[in-house]
């Protein structure tokens, strides 16, 4: 029997053919490493993120969690829901924390659930992957299972905004997180602290709407890795890692740059030097490849 | 929709801040900001907002309805919670932002080319279909919102991303005909159907 | 002191100045050249057995002039705390090892340093008198309190409570002052700590007036007596021997002996008729003084307009009228609490009037100082008080109800505001009497015959305007001296009670303008002081900051020239004019700054521990070594409140300090004659610098006017050296804070480049 079970939120992005189907993957190989029971939501539907604003209204988007809470409850019983992706985690907790300040509300979630024949209590906290790795794994612990330490990789750790605000990790800043540095740092890489553009927004959805907008915050991200002497970027959040790996393309073209920064998960960090192969490692579903992440894994 | 406008502005004449409290998501917040505007020198995208978070309490509190609610400012909103961290009387802004954008949407007010009320429609809709967010078609359908050969452009200026996407198996064509989505999408419909009708019935019992 | 001088040494060897210093060499300095009958010599002087040692040095040898060469005069103050003996103290430790580099090459230079400070310490205390305290006088417990408002009946039942009886003179016929007349206070407390940040959490409310309590307090107290309708027409004496004479509007007068006195005399609202663009001449435009009592006649009903007596369903406050502003006719400062008062003044009408009332408040810059603060603010925002950043342009106003014209400054735009009522944030001025310096600060650079007229008009026109509030019979003035703008002068950070008369307080809104609560902390902090004022009085002691020194200032008689430089220059008022027109001291109105010293042309004022000789003969024992030995001397004269500590902090810091100098702490730069920068000239020494604190409006000073009567007094400097034939540069005067660890001995280093570059003095024998 595995040591740890949670109930498992992998969200839209994360199914087979989307977009972060790279990170469940890389996830499912870390939490066999780690010894950690995913047992899915049967039946989980979208969280809406947070920009389903423009057509649904407060309570039609929050019933939309309410729903995957109430499942949760229903047949993982007992078993804290844990997310992988930021605006999953987000949406999902901040539903929660909203049905408990406010009883009317959390009346009125119900009321609509019961239409599809489910109800919650709420009581399930709502976690993201990265606080079962700090809170109930550890660094320390996460350091000794590293069977390839990740030496000579520099890695520039970009937490993002949803991991980060408005929750984040207990314990850390806003300002500037170091949990990533740290996890970095377990596995034998080199972390890069000071690393200015690590909470910098990457334009979320906006990268659709506005991407060209957008477009100019990723340069930034990216530029600031290069100028931190980043082999390369590692992110918590899916949405982070599609906006800041895939348009390098674009903006090279847009901004006469030379991007070819590789993007990978901090749970592909794991995998790698916990010893598991690139496929394993999910490291071929990179567009731009992670060439040291390749090497050390092939050793 | 533009009945209910009507009717808001019939009911709250003089008083868009009461307006707001009474009918935005966390408007009853917008009293309390003390125009600081580190709101404002904390969005990433705040060059880009004809009227900055901190201008909007202003404006609201002024009476500025028109100005406010056709604004496109809060569209511009990328989620980032960079705002709300760092309010020092911790206002929730990101949420009154997006409050502020369901509200002018609903009363028609919003903007009808503004790209991101757009997507948000788009996104919405799209999820609504199965309960999940089918990536293909979202993105087929953003491509193409202006029309069939804008929307052929577009596809072709990413088409290579498309191609690398599917090379890296995170876009698939098979999403096109179906694909994921939940067991019980009626129940969920059902489910925001009733949601939506408890918040309409308080809206209407507001004007 | 009749009893011969018995000269005792001590030199410590701890803290490493034995391992860095030759002490057998420095023994021979002490009883050679400092002429000590004895010198001991001890490993750690400021433990048990060091201490004892001195102790048995005075109780069995009978020394009672001791030299200890140790710490800084500053450390190890209460090892070294020997009452009954004259003491000078060494630097040895911070003045000289930790100050310079340790190393062969340096040897000779820190070596001649300790010993001249060995020599410089031998001189000085065998120049000492042992202190006596002039003659016990019994304790006054008695204070008088000029005014009865809120800070006046707060100080008094704050010296009652300390055992003290007080005196309050009220000009008015009751107990009150302006606080009795408003609706609410401000409140005094924030939320409780842990309040929730939430749109339900219970922000602090206006509370309800208890001014009336407060009398009722007074009136009770059989320790308080209270004059109403009376003034103060006559104080003479000293703190611990105040008299004064209390005349009643019916013309009758007594007189009372005091302690001390606490002048709270409070304000008034500012004259806002002369500024026409605030439009107060019309009935809906009114100030918050006025509409505290509409409120107030209002019960807990609405409050209506005056024109026509409407419910006021909107209203709007113009915060900061006529204030804070360069601008003719308007005041110069901002009051300060005028935002919290129209927080409070809205939530009137919003508790009055309706939650439907709109209150808008066109504000600046919005201040909420005091307890509740940024929570009142919330409060009001709670309850829908609408804040505008806005610049007023005009008040306009016919008919019923007014226009306010302003800019919108986060908008960026003009707007016109229609209101039933508008409220004008009128400013506080404080009701002082003349100001004793006003005339003397306008006149310089003119003749004596143009500054006579000059006076002469002025003291006519104060006459007239300004009605005296003491009296004072002081030679210097009838009144608290100012600092700006009509405010008592005493320095808001470091002493915000102490005036510059010693032993009597300001408190309440004549110092700065301030609210109930925060004027009944003041208050408070006012009446302790004057009870430690009547109480060190009775001793002989000094207070601030000074506190308990016993030593006050001598004169020979014979010797004066009636110059009245002491008078005049004596930032406190302490010296009289007796009927010989000599100076006539008053121990305990000073403050021992010496000021009147460094002012005595002829040299005659001095203290028994500090005087002309126990400074200028340690300038006299530096050995100054012929010029061709090519070492430099550099005397440094630092004031010991805050360059001579900045000093001992740059040497613990490591900063390195100039062999070539030797530094003498001084009471103040005010007690500097010229006489030892001439000395040190005639000496040989080649520079001299001044270290005084910060002077002018945001001066430094514990002494107030020290260090501007010494930066005066040394701007002619220049032509005394001109006549010796020296660079005038060799004299510098710097300002010195005790935050300067870095600067203090870079300004040395400067003056050592300044000699490289002149040369050395051509004095040298």
């Amino acid at each position: 029997m595995a040591k740890r079970e949670y109930s498992y939120y992998p969200g839209c992005s994360s199914q087979d053919g989307a977009s972060s189907s790279n990170l469940k993957r890389s996830i499912d190989t870390m939490c066999e490493v780690l010894d950690v029971k995913l047992n899915e939501i049967p039946d989980w539907n979208c969280c809406s993120a947070s920009i389903g604003y423009g057509s649904g209204g407060v309570l039609p988007r929050m019933a939309l969690s309410a729903r995957n809470i109430a499942l949760s409850e229903q047949h993982n019983a007992g078993q804290d829901i844990v997310a992988t992706c930021a605006a999953c985690w987000l949406a999902t907790k901040e539903a929660a924390e909203r049905f408990k300040e406010d009883e009317n509300f959390f009346q009125e979630a119900n009321t609509a659930l019961a239409e599809a024949n489910l109800k919650m209590t709420n009581q399930t906290p709502i976690r993201h992957m990265c606080e079962v790795l700090i809170e109930d794994i550890g660094y320390e612990a996460l350091s000794e299972g590293v069977k390839k330490p990740l030496e000579g990789i520099k890695i520039a750790g970009y937490v993002g905004c949803q991991t980060n605000r408005p929750f984040g990790i207990a314990g850390e800043s806003f300002e500037n997180p170091m949990y990533l540095d740290k996890m970095v740092d377990s596995l034998g890489a080199e972390a890069i602290p000071t690393y200015e553009k690590k909470v910098q927004c990457c334009g979320g959805a906006l990268a659709f709407s506005e991407p060209e907008r957008s477009q100019e915050m990723i340069k930034g991200i990216i530029e600031a890795a290069y100028d931190n002497g980043a082999d390369m970027i590692a992110t918590p959040c899916p949405l982070c890692q599609a906006n800041v790996e895939i348009y390098q393309d674009q903006i090279n073209e847009r901004f006469g740059t030379k991007f070819e920064m590789p993007v990978v998960y901090y749970s592909q960090l794991i995998d790698v030097a916990y010893g598991r192969s690139a496929e394993d490692a999910a490291l071929d579903g990179q567009i731009i490849k992670a060439k040291k992440l390749d090497d050390i894994a092939a050793k | 929709m533009s009945d209910m406008n009507t009717a808001m502005v019939e009911k709250y004449r003089n008083d868009f801040l009461k307006e707001v409290e009474a009918n935005v998501e966390e408007g009853q917040w917008v009293k309390m900001c003390m125009q600081c505007g580190v709101c404002s020198g904390s969005c990433p995208l705040g060059n880009a907002w004809a009227h900055p978070p901190q201008e909007i309490f202003m404006m609201i509190r002024a009476g500025k309805r028109d100005e406010v609610l056709k604004s496109d400012s809060m569209w511009m909103c990328t989620s980032c919670y960079n705002c709300i961290v760092r309010c020092p009387r911790e206002l929730p802004i990101t949420h009154i932002m997006h409050g502020l954008a369901t509200y002018s949407k609903r009363l028609g007010l919003a903007p009808k080319t503004q790209p991101t009320s757009q997507f948000s429609e788009i996104f919405w809709n799209n999820m609504m279909k199965r309960g999940r967010v089918n990536e293909l078609k979202l993105g087929l359908s953003l491509y193409f919102k202006d029309g069939f050969g804008q929307g052929i452009k577009n596809a072709l200026a990413n088409q290579k991303l498309g191609m690398s996407m599917m090379k890296a198996k995170r876009m698939s064509p098979a999403e096109f005909f179906g694909g994921h989505g939940i067991k019980d999408a009626s129940g969920l419909q059902k489910m925001i159907k009733k949601a939506e009708e408890i918040e309409l019935a308080k809206l209407k019992a507001n004007t | 002191m009749s009893d011969e001088k018995k000269f005792a040494a001590f030199i410590c060897t701890g803290c490493g100045i034995g391992d860095r210093l030759d002490a057998k060499q420095l023994e021979m300095t002490a009883t050679r050249d400092g002429k000590m009958q004895s010198c001991h010599s001890h490993e750690m002087l400021c433990s048990k057995e060091g201490v004892q040692l001195i102790r048995d040095q005075i109780d069995n040898e009978g020394a009672n002039h001791i030299m200890i060469a140790a710490c800084s005069r500053r450390a190890k103050v209460e090892a070294f705390n020997f009452t009954d003996v004259a003491m000078s103290r060494a630097n040895l430790r911070e003045g000289v090892i930790w100050s310079r580099p340790e190393g062969d090459e340096h040897q000779e230079t820190t070596q001649e340093m300790a010993d001249d400070y060995v020599r410089m310490a031998c001189a000085e205390v065998r120049f000492m008198e042992v202190p006596q305290p002039s003659e016990e006088q019994g304790c006054v417990e008695n204070i008088l309190i000029v005014g009865g408002g809120v800070s006046g009946m707060t100080a008094a039942l704050e010296a009652a409570a300390a055992g003290f009886n007080c005196h309050i003179v009220e000009k008015e016929g009751e107990l009150g002052g302006w606080a009795a007349k408003w609706h609410k206070r401000i409140p005094y407390r924030a939320a409780p700590e842990g309040t929730p940040n939430t749109l339900t959490a219970h922000l602090p409310d206006p509370v309800d007036n208890d001014v009336a309590d407060l009398i009722g307090q007074v009136e009770a107290s059989d320790k308080i007596s209270v004059h109403l309708n009376a003034r103060v027409t006559r104080t003479s004496g000293a703190p611990g021997r105040f008299a004064a004479d209390i005349t009643t509007e019916s013309g009758s007068t007594t007189t009372e002996n005091f302690g001390a006195i606490v002048q709270a005399s409070g304000w008034k609202p500012f004259d806002i008729d002369s500024l026409p663009e605030y439009g107060h001449q019309h009935p809906d435009v009114v100030t918050n003084v006025e509409l505290e009592q509409m409120a107030r006649e209002a019960g807990d009903g609405p409050i209506k307009r005056p024109s026509d007596g409407k419910e006021v369903k909107s209203v709007a406050f113009v915060q900061n009228a006529g204030q804070t502003s360069t601008k003719e006719g308007y005041l110069p400062y901002h009051s300060g609490i005028g935002d919290l008062i129209s927080i409070k003044q809205a939530m009137y009408f919003k508790a009055q009037n309706g939650d439907d009332c709109d209150t808008t408040i066109l504000y600046d810059n919005l201040r909420t100082p005091g307890a509740p603060g940024e929570d009142f603010y919330r409060a009001g925002q709670q309850k829908m008080v609408i804040f505008t950043k806005a610049s007023v342009d005009q008040v306009a106003a016919d008919g019923s109800g007014a226009k306010v014209k302003f800019k919108d400054k986060i908008l960026d735009e003009d707007v016109e505001l229609p209101v039933d009522l508008v409220v004008l944030d009128i400013g506080m001025v404080p009701n002082s009497g003349p100001d004793p310096y006003a005339a003397n600060e306008s006149l310089e650079g003119m003749s004596e015959e143009e500054q006579e007229a000059v006076k002469e008009e002025l003291e006519s026109e104060t006459a007239v305007t300004v009605e005296s509030i003491l009296n004072l019979d002081y030679r210097q003035g009838t009144d608290l001296p100012q600092l700006k703008w009509g405010f008592t002068d005493s320095h808001f950070i470091c002493f915000p009670y102490e005036t510059r008369r010693t032993g009597i307080y300001a408190a309440g809104p004549v110092r700065r303008p301030m609210d109930i609560k925060q004027a009944q902390d003041d208050a408070t902090g006012a009446a302790m002081k004057a009870v430690q004022a009547a109480v060190h009085a009775a001793h002989g002691e000094a207070v601030h900051p000074r506190v308990g020194d016993l030593s006050y200032p001598r004169f020979r008689k014979e010797g004066c020239t009636q110059c009245k430089r002491c008078t005049v220059e004596c930032p406190f008022g302490a010296i009289n004019e007796d009927e010989e027109r000599y100076p006539l001291f008053n121990e305990s109105r000073c403050r021992r700054c010496g000021t009147c010293m460094g002012a005595c042309p002829v040299r005659v004022i001095s203290f028994d521990n500090y005087s002309i000789d126990t400074v200028g003969q340690q300038i006299k024992n530096v050995d100054v070594p012929d010029e061709f030995e090519e070492k430099p001397r550099i005397l440094v004269l630092a004031c010991e409140n805050d360059a001579y500590p900045a000093l001992d902090q740059a040497a613990v810091s490591g900063q390195e300090i100039s062999p070539w100098a030797r530094v003498i702490p001084v009471r103040c730069l005010g007690s500097v004659s010229l006489s030892w920068v001439t000395d040190s000239m005639n000496n040989g020494f080649d520079g001299v610098i001044m270290m005084g604190c910060k002077r002018g409006d945001d001066y430094q000073c514990h002494f107030v006017r020290g260090s501007a009567m010494a930066a005066e007094r040394m701007a002619k400097v220049g032509d005394t050296l001109s006549t010796l034939n020296l660079e005038p540069e060799r004299v510098v005067v710097h300002e010195v804070a005790i935050t300067d660890i870095e600067r203090a001995p870079r300004l040395i280093k400067e003056m050592e480049d300044v000699v490289e570059r002149v040369g050395l003095s051509p004095f040298k024998f």
